[in-house]
This record gives structure tokens, C-alpha cells and sequence, in this order.
């Protein structure tokens, strides 16, 4: 990791000390986001890589490339990874990281050395993943939500994901609670709660479902583990458990898990939609409640992942009617980003390209979400294609194409260099394109009721999986454009200037890559964060 | 596929009514999303406008995006309500089969032993479908009908419909339950209402025949440690082809044959050592007057003729 190419770089923090340790021993906050960002994106292309292969397997029924037992052990760990390991730490562990403490104004996090164990801790269970593939016995095929009986009972590598799954649940504990605290002790002088932007907020939001939510399917996994080993009965009705109360227990932190994934690109967006209107945020407020909203909210819509367990119609109404409050928040963000560019002056560069695409995803995972909301089609719906589609166009459609506009657009700043903008579009291009024709098709399977986590299917289904599996590649192409685009110009791109798409947060107004303490002086914040006195509208 | 979307039940039409007013509203407002965006993108892009306007928002407008959303969900709450809360509401009259659920198959119990691999039903009857897993969770799911109930063993989960189109339907497992998940399939077979009886009929038992009322009234009085089932001799007679037999009896008018039929077997409970069948000895059994009463009785003889006919 040697960044030292360009001989005139003043020193910052990703030259002012060399050698792989010192990386590894960094408490710097930006240098733990990037080692974050490498590992996640390692991570990312080995479960697209799985993603692939389930995809070129479903392109004909029976066996196309893989054993059923093989494929159910590939949709588990490309559940697990993309879960556990990419989506949920994601933004906030990479960009919360690197830009949170620039943002408000302060020279770390609040526990650096705390936040470089986070890292480790993060290792530790993302290196526990990896055993469970290559340990002695089966891989485990319990799938990423481990629902007992079957997970209680199987003879596969139960124990050791479910153990990977509890250590991360630690570093993302870790990283809410250094985030919280960052927020209410680090802000500058002057940086009173409604002059933060919105990505610390949108933090902030998230960093409270991580340390309140977290814990419970900490112990849930836990049982299970005792479950397993001790055969104490939790879940099992074999051994008098109650396999409804894992699924209870399951989501109750799975579903805020959600929010966890979403509310960073919601701030995400947030920041680049000013910036690339040169315009100040159409209702900062009703985004911030919204966030807040949703955190509160999303609590309590758990129940909507069981419309078909069994549980109680009363309960079954009462959770489908919160869940449809809870789209309001969201919906409410969407009218105010699309407001802030409505008479600004709208430069349509990469990073706008992916916080547009992000909207028109995450409208069609959210409609798609209240189809399932909805009691009397989800029962329709449930556990088909059809989640599958809506999850991800809202975890990659939302998330994921939030953290490609997050990269595009801190990149100048991070690296100090700028991407090929040309080369970052048609990959764009490609990669939009390739994700419609993969997850769009998924909708009308599962409405013609293909079910989800189907080694094999009925040859009626055959023409959607071929498409989807034709967009699957597509996906692939064009995110090894994006991906190389990026990594080849850390080194040889244009050097940027400190504040190339000419935005107004903090992190602007620092040189690029940012020094290794952030400011040279401690700022005075004097007003809202999203003023443009003076447009750059050339 | 010409069966892929169009509903077989009697709950599809208020379901696919549900479908179709949330499409048609996401519909409506994605397009619109995206035609402004577009619209945006291009109005007010940086080649045309030098001087962007720095209003920072609205509030009647956050008012007015705030609460039509809110009607527009709770109409969509109400009609997913409305589809789906006659799936709760079994009609007694409803006939009840008990789906189930094992690695990797589904089976179909129609009570007596009858047991089906494809589920066989009659057109415009209500059908209640218990559902009972052997193993792991498995989802019972039959999309041209509109039904999907989890199937978690421990739990008395159910669901019903009335089949309104006559045909063959697919049983998928939506419950991911190990190895040979999406080979746990079957068909549901709609057929008429005499074709359906007469094909329960034919259907051979094979599964565990519980017990007739009028076997464990027997069983539990211990009537059976003395009387066989399979003829053999133990202490008193066999129960054994005993309904519509003739029997000779000791009294003590002397021999007499008499027919065994319901008055017959009846006073051989109350008042056994009256008419003894003859080669087994007076006075081993005692009476049941007081320990076998009306119903009870009814239930034994009914038994006893049951199991005659089934001969």
C-alpha cells in the first residue's frame, strides 16, 4: 500500500508513514475505513462471484453446473458474506469511517484504538465465514437466516457460521457505539445538531439500531450454538424449543438490520444531491425526522418476515399496518432529493448518475416491499422470486448503488486522484442495465410462483431464469468495469484538487488526500451545512 | 403457464384485486419518479442553468408528500386486509385434509388410514388442509389458488380455499428444508364431486387406521385381554365375525341359538352370565350395568357391525 507515487504529494495520511504495519496498526479513522474498503470489496467480488455461479446453474432446470447440496451451500455463504460480512458494516464501516469525524469537524472518531479492534474483530469473524467453507465437514446450507429445526439439526458447519455471524455482530456493536458517542462529544465548536450534514446523521440513525438491535441476534445465535452443542431446547421442538420464537428473535434484529444497510446510502445521497445541483438540500429537517423515523419504526415491523408462520391474524394485520407507516419516511426523503434538484444546476457526473439510479431502484424495491406488506398478496408472494428481486433491488439497488455513488464521489478526496469519468458512465451503464435484466425478471417469477432457494425448477419458469441469468453477467461485466476503473486510477489518475464537484461540507474545504490529523486547526461552524453562496456553474 | 397467473380458488379474485391496486399505483408513481428525474436532469442541467436557485424547502409541500402517501397505504393496507381475512375464516362445514410435510415430500391424509400422494380434491367443496411437519419447517404453498402456510413442526398451523376451476395445480415447499428442497413438489388434482368420492373410496389405506370410537371404549374397559380381535380363544370368545352370527348360548331354560345382533351383544355386556356361549365357562365376567353406559354401548356395536361389513 504505497500511495507515494506522485513526488509532489504534500504528506497526508496515506503517505505519511509506509509499510503494510503501519496500516494494520493505524488508529488513523480514514485508514481503518480503507482497510475496511478492501477487505469488503474482497469480500464483495467473491460472493458476486457465487451470485454468478447460482445464476449460470438456473439457467436450465436440473442439474446445469453444480449438486443441489452445492447450491444450497453457495446461496447460504453468498447469503452470510453479502449479509454479514459486506452490506451491513458497508457504508458505515468504510464511509462513516473515513468521512464522519472530517464532517463534523473533529480529528477522529472518539475511540480510535477501540475502532481499529472493531476492524480486527471484523476480521476475525469475516476469517470465521471462510473456515466454515474449508473445515472439515459439510458447508453449512442453513441458508443466511438459519431458521431452526433445520439448522439445529443439520450435519454441516452450523456452529462455525453461526459463530462468524455473532463476532461481526461485535464489531458493528463496536462501530454504532464509537460512532455515537463521536457524534454527541466531537462535533466543532458551532456545529450545533442541525447544522451536521446529513450523512452523519443518517450515522447517527444508524449507529443506535446497531448497538440496540445487534445484541439480540447475538444471543439468538448463541442459542442456537447451545442448542447444537448442549442440546439445550430453545428452538427444537425435538428437544421442546419453539422454532417460531427463533424466527421472532431472528428478525426482530434482522429487520433494523435493514435500516442499518439503508439509512447510510439515504445519507449518501443526501450529500450528493446538493452538490451536484450546487443547491442546498430541499427540507433538511423532514429528512433528518425521517431517518429518525425510520430507525424508531423499523423497529417494530419484524413481524412482516412471518405473515405465513402461523402467528395470529391480529398480529399479522397490526405488524402489515406499521409496515406501511414506514414507508412514509422513505417516501418522504425520496420527494426532497428529487425538490433539491429541482431548479438547481444538475451536472450529471458519476456520482449523480448512482444516487439517480439509487432512487429509481430503491422506488421500485420499496413499491415491491409494499406488495409483500400487504397481507393478502404477500401470502402470494412470500418466499418466491419475488422477495428475492425486492430485497435486492433494495440491499444492491439501495445500498449497494449507494455505495457506488459514496466511492464515486469521495474517491477524488480519499485518493487524491481522480477516475476516468468517461470509463466510470459506461460502466455505469452496463452494470444498470445488467441489474434490471438479472433482478426485474425475479418479480414475475415469483408472482407465477417460482419459489426462492430452488436448486431445480418446473420448465415453465425457464424463459425468466434465462433472462435473469443473461442480466447476471451483464451485472458482472459491468462491475469489473466500474471496479477496475477505480482501482487502476488510485495510482495513475489525474491528481484532483481538494474539491473537484465543488461541495460545501467539511470535507471539502480539506486538502485532498486529507492530511493525517484532518485539520490543521479545529473549524468554527457558523452556519447550515448546505450553503451556496456562490454556485460553481460553469 | 396459461394457469401461471390466473386464480383457481375462491380467494384468488380478492387477492389478485389487491395485486392489482398496488401495481397500478407503484406503477403510476415510478413512472412519474422517473420522468421527472429525467426531466430534471435535462431542464435544469448545468449547460442551461448558471444561476440555481437556493431555496431549502417547503412546507406545505412536506405536508402535502406526507399525508397523500399516507392514504395511498393505508388503502393498499386495507385491500391486502380484506383479501386476506377470509384465508382465517375456515366455513365449518370446510372438509378437512391434513397436509404432510417431510424431507422431501408431501403426503395427503383424508383420515382412515387414506393417504394420497397428490392432492386430490372436489371442485366447489371447501377444504380445510391441517398442517402437520414430520421434520423440519416447510411451507405449504399452491399459487393458483393464492394459499402459502408455513408447516413448523410443534405448530397447528392451517389453511383453507374452495377449488372454483377444474384441473391440475401445482404444491410447491416455500420453506427451504435441506437438500432436495425444490424436489418436494405435488400436484392438487380439482375434480368433480363424484369423481372425488368415488376416487377416496378406491384409494387403498395405508397409513395408521385410527380406531373406531367402539374399539377404544373396548380397549379401555381392558374388554380385550379376555376377547380376541382375531379369532384366537382366550378366556371368553372372540370378537371375531361376532355381528350377525349365530350363536349358541347356554341359559338357564337349556341350549338355545340366537343371532347376534345389536339387543344381543348389548345384554351380553350388561348381563353376560345369562346367555353364555357355549364352551366357555358361567361366572368369569361380570357384569357392566353400572360401567358401560348408552352411548358407550351404541359405539361398541356400532364397531362390532363396522367391522363386520369391512369383510
Amino acid at each position: 500500500m504505497n500511495y507515494n507515487s506522485s513526488p509532489t504529494a504534500p504528506l497526508n495520511f496515506l503517505n505519511h508513514k509506509t509499510g503494510l504495519w503501519s496500516w494494520l496498526s493505524s488508529t488513523d479513522h480514514k485508514r481503518i475505513g480503507l482497510l475496511y474498503l478492501y477487505s469488503i470489496t474482497i469480500f464483495f467480488c467473491a460472493a458476486a462471484v457465487l451470485g454468478l455461479l447460482m445464476k449460470i446453474e438456473k439457467f436450465a432446470p436440473g442439474e446445469t453446473i453444480m449438486t443441489a447440496q452445492t447450491y444450497n451451500g453457495i446461496f447460504t455463504i453468498h447469503g452470510i458474506i453479502m449479509i454479514f460480512i459486506v452490506v451491513i458494516p458497508g457504508l458505515a464501516a468504510v464511509f462513516g469511517n473515513i468521512l464522519l469525524p472530517i464532517m463534523i469537524g473533529a480529528k477522529d472518531v472518539a475511540f480510535p484504538k477501540l475502532n481499529l479492534f472493531s476492524w480486527y474483530v471484523y476480521i476475525t469473524g469475516a476469517c470465521l465465514g471462510l473456515y466454515s467453507q474449508f473445515a472439515k465437514g459439510h458447508v453449512p446450507d442453513a441458508g443466511w437466516t438459519f431458521y431452526v429445526p433445520y439448522s439445529a439439526e443439520v450435519n454441516s458447519n452450523i456452529v462455525i457460521a453461526l459463530t462468524a455471524a455473532f463476532v461481526l455482530g461485535f464489531a458493528s456493536i463496536l462501530t454504532g457505539l464509537n460512532f455515537i458517542v463521536t457524534i454527541h462529544r466531537m462535533r466543532a465548536p458551532g456545529m450545533t445538531w442541525f447544522r451536521m450534514p446529513l450523512f452523519p446523521w443518517s450515522l447517527y440513525a444508524t449507529a443506535w439500531i446497531q448497538i440496540l438491535a445487534t445484541p439480540i441476534i447475538g444471543i439468538t445465535l448463541l442459542m442456537v450454538i447451545a442448542e447444537r452443542t448442549l442440546q439445550i431446547g430453545f428452538f427444537d421442538p425435538a428437544l421442546g424449543g419453539d422454532p417460531v420464537l427463533y424466527q421472532h428473535l431472528f428478525w426482530i434484529y434482522s429487520h433494523p438490520a435493514v435500516y442499518v444497510m439503508i439509512l447510510p446510502a439515504m445519507g449518501v445521497v443526501s450529500e450528493i444531491f446538493p452538490t451536484f445541483s450546487q443547491k442546498p438540500i430541499f427540507g433538511y429537517m423532514p429528512i433528518v425526522f425521517s431517518s429518525l423515523a425510520i430507525a424508531l419504526v423499523g423497529y417494530f415491523v419484524w413481524g412482516h418476515h412471518m405473515f405465513t408462520s402461523g402467528m395470529s391474524y391480529q398480529a399479522r394485520w397490526f405488524f402489515s399496518l406499521l409496515t406501511f407507516l414506514v414507508a412514509i419516511p422513505s417516501a418522504i426523503k425520496v420527494f426532497n432529493w428529487l425538490s433539491t434538484m429541482y431548479g438547481g444546476s444538475v451536472d450529471l457526473k458519476p456520482p449523480l448518475l448512482y444516487a439517480i439510479s439509487f432512487i429509481f431502484l430503491f422506488t421500485i424495491g420499496g413499491f415491491t416491499g409494499l406488495t409483500l406488506g400487504s397481507l393478502a398478496t404477500n401470502i402470494q408472494t412470500h418466499n418466491t422470486d419475488f422477495v428475492v428481486a425486492h430485497f435486492h433491488y433494495i440491499v444492491f439497488g439501495g445500498m449497494g448503488f449507494g455505495f457506488f455513488a459514496a466511492i464515486h464521489y469521495w474517491y477524488p478526496k480519499i485518493y487524491g486522484r481522480m477516475y476516468n469519468i468517461r470509463w466510470a458512465n459506461i460502466a455505469w451503464a452496463i452494470l444498470f442495465t445488467g441489474f434490471n435484466v438479472l433482478y426485474f425478471p425475479m418479480f414475475i417469477l415469483g408472482l407465477q410462483g417460482m419459489p426462492r432457494r430452488y436448486f431445480d425448477y418446473d420448465p415453465k419458469f425457464q424463459t425468466g431464469q434465462m433472462i435473469s441469468s443473461i442480466g447476471a453477467f451483464i451485472l458482472i461485466i459491468g462491475l469489473i468495469g466500474m471496479i477496475s476503473n477505480l482501482v487502476y486510477h488510485v495510482r495513475r489518475g489525474a491528481i484532483a484538487p481538494a474539491n473537484p464537484w465543488h461541495g460545501v461540507t467539511l470535507e471539502w474545504q480539506i486538502p485532498s488526500p486529507p492530511p493525517h490529523e484532518n485539520f490543521d486547526e479545529v473549524p468554527v461552524i457558523t452556519r447550515d451545512p448546505y450553503v451556496f453562496d456562490n454556485p460553481y456553474t460553469k | 403457464m396459461e394457469t401461471a397467473f390466473s386464480g383457481a380458488s375462491n380467494l384468488a379474485e380478492a387477492v389478485d384485486r389487491a395485486f392489482i391496486f398496488i401495481f397500478s399505483i407503484s406503477f403510476i408513481i415510478t413512472i412519474a419518479i422517473s420522468v421527472l428525474m429525467i426531466y430534471i436532469v435535462i431542464h435544469f442541467s448545468r449547460k442551461k442553468v448558471k444561476n440555481p436557485k437556493q431555496f431549502t424547502g417547503n412546507t406545505k409541500l412536506e405536508i402535502a408528500w406526507t399525508i397523500i402517501p399516507l392514504i395511498i397505504v393505508l388503502m393498499m393496507f386495507y385491500y391486502g386486509k380484506v383479501g386476506f381475512t377470509p384465508m382465517r375464516e375456515v366455513p365449518p362445514d370446510a372438509m378437512p385434509i391434513t397436509a404432510i410435510g417431510r424431507m422431501w415430500a408431501w403426503s395427503f391424509d383424508y383420515g382412515s388410514g387414506k393417504i394420497s400422494k397428490d392432492l386430490v380434491v372436489p371442485l366447489n367443496r371447501n377444504v380445510r388442509m391441517n398442517l402437520l411437519s414430520m421434520d423440519v419447517n416447510h411451507g405449504l404453498f399452491i399459487p393458483a389458488f393464492r394459499v402459502k402456510e408455513d408447516v413448523i413442526p410443534g405448530y397447528k398451523n392451517y389453511l383453507w380455499f374452495r377449488p372454483i376451476v377444474k384441473g391440475e395445480f401445482d404444491v410447491y415447499c416455500t420453506d427451504y428444508c435441506g437438500l432436495a428442497h425444490s424436489g418436494m413438489t405435488a400436484k392438487v388434482i380439482v375434480v368433480d364431486s363424484l369423481d372425488f368420492e368415488k376416487w377416496l373410496v378406491d384409494l387403498k389405506a395405508t397409513g395408521n387406521i385410527p380406531d373406531l370410537p367402539g374399539l377404544t371404549v373396548l380397549k379401555g374397559n381392558g374388554c380385550l385381554t379376555c376377547h380376541s380381535l382375531d379369532g384366537s380363544k382366550i378366556i371368553g370368545p372372540s370378537f371375531k365375525g361376532l355381528y350377525g352370527s349365530k350363536r349358541v348360548v347356554i341359559t338357564d331354560q337349556g341350549e338355545k341359538t340366537v343371532d347376534a345382533f345389536d339387543d344381543y351383544i348389548k345384554r351380553s355386556i350388561l348381563d353376560p352370565n345369562a346367555e353364555v356361549v357355549k364352551g366357555f365357562n358361567k361366572g368369569l365376567m361380570q357384569p357392566y350395568k353400572d360401567v358401560i353406559k348408552g352411548e358407550d354401548l351404541d359405539k361398541i356395536v356400532d364397531y362390532f357391525r363396522k367391522s363386520s361389513e369391512q369383510k
